[in-house]
């Protein structure tokens, strides 16, 4: 099963999500999917499941904010963007159900960075620090101990490769490469850990 | 369903005033803790508060179509909606959803034109209680009702409620292995509502 992990910084947003594709919970397709998908300049969100719902669903949000922009003539904001996801994933929930578990990341101008933990029930909550998956056991507790207000992106980055570290010691079947994104005031950046 | 995420919340009757506490944490599926700020308890206007206690996806969607409502009754009858209409309400958008039911159980704290308190609550698919002390709702149900038995008394002053009620809250809690994480207690007066979190075991 895949995992994902969110940290906020001080006027950033890091998400990684692994980059396995399995099946039958032993059989690896591919070891390199890219599970962050950029919504806006400023907006990413990483999805972690089941692998059509995950591309799916990512997709319908992306385009239907392109069209929200287009039509409005304006930016969501990332807690827009965020209730807009709840909605989709509530009002899909108990028609078909998209088995999908999201952090989304994004900085707005005026707000600042905001990290939003949604899991495939449509629960959403803003969070410092957040994870999906298998690996969310081992690193919550890496993250309590170790997150602080302000972190700069060099602290976060260690604070993670500590989390990716502890998944690869500990879980077992877990998934070799990871895809890790910064979303921050310059846009979206892939980061080599 | 009603013990994936966890939740404790009480409503208490005072003199003139009444008082909701409730828990904070957001778990999952009895497996972790995955934050310990979660809003269940929504204050409507300046004198209904509703807590949901149950699965929190239910929470959020019942929350926004609860606001939607109160908004859309401000506007036609040009007027704020009465504690009992509220409630009233409230059970009947879960009795619509009777055989897909959201898995909420809200409890309602209000107070009348007259000053005088309005405590309801009901179960997930809107089967009413109303009570001149106390209601409970959570996965640590009878340990709230056992607190509240033993510690209520009538008209309390808000002071004495906020304690009442925050003691209540936090012994029950500290033996429910899926709720608590963080308190917050909001009373509502004549002159306004009044909010403070508690310091709490966070475990």
């Amino acid at each position: 099963m895949d995992s994902s992990i969110g940290i906020q910084g001080k006027d950033f947003v890091i998400l990684a999500a692994d980059g396995s594709a399995s099946q039958g919970g032993f059989l690896m397709y591919r070891k390199d999917v890219d599970k962050i998908l950029p919504m806006s300049e400023k907006q990413i969100l990483a999805t972690v499941g089941s692998a059509s719902d995950r591309e799916v669903f990512s997709e319908y949000i992306q385009k239907n904010l392109r069209l929200y922009e287009l039509e409005n003539q304006i930016h969501m904001s990332t807690f827009g963007l965020a209730n807009f996801i709840r909605k989709e994933l509530a009002i899909a929930l108990r028609r078909a159900p998209y088995q999908t578990n999201l952090l989304l990341g994004g900085t707005d101008d005026s707000e600042g960075p905001a990290l939003f933990w949604i899991d495939y029930l449509a629960t959403l909550q803003k969070v410092k620090f957040g994870a999906h998956g298998y690996g969310a056991f081992f690193v919550l507790s890496i993250l309590d101990k170790e997150w602080k207000e302000d972190l700069t992106e060099e602290e976060a980055l260690d604070v993670l490769r500590k989390c990716i570290a502890e998944i690869h010691t500990r879980l077992a079947l877990a998934a070799p490469e990871w895809t890790v994104k910064v979303v921050d005031s310059n846009g979206i950046r892939v980061v080599e850990l | 369903m009603m013990e994936v995420n966890g939740s404790a919340m009480i409503v208490m009757a005072g003199k003139n005033c009444v008082g909701i506490a409730s828990d904070r944490r957001l778990g999952w599926n009895k497996q972790m803790t995955v934050a310990c700020d979660f809003q269940k308890v929504f204050q409507l206007n300046d004198r209904i508060i509703v807590g949901l206690a149950g699965l929190g996806t239910d929470v959020q969607s019942l929350r926004n179509l609860l606001r939607f409502r109160m908004n859309l009754y401000k506007l036609r009858e040009e007027r704020e909606m009465s504690p009992k209409a509220f409630s009233a309400m409230l059970a009947s958008l879960l009795y619509e959803k009777r055989f897909g039911p959201y898995f909420v159980e809200p409890v309602v704290a209000g107070l009348n034109e007259d000053g005088k308190p309005f405590i309801s609550s009901m179960d997930f698919i809107g089967a009413p209680t109303s009570a001149e002390d106390f209601v409970v709702q959570g996965t640590c149900y009878s340990q709230l009702h056992g607190m509240c038995e033993s510690l209520y008394r009538p008209d309390m002053d808000q002071n004495a409620l906020f304690e009442t009620l925050s003691q209540c809250l936090q012994a029950a809690v500290d033996r429910d292995a899926l709720s608590g994480w963080g308190a917050e207690v909001h009373i509502i007066t004549p002159e306004g509502t009044y909010t403070r979190t508690l310091k709490s075991r966070q475990d």
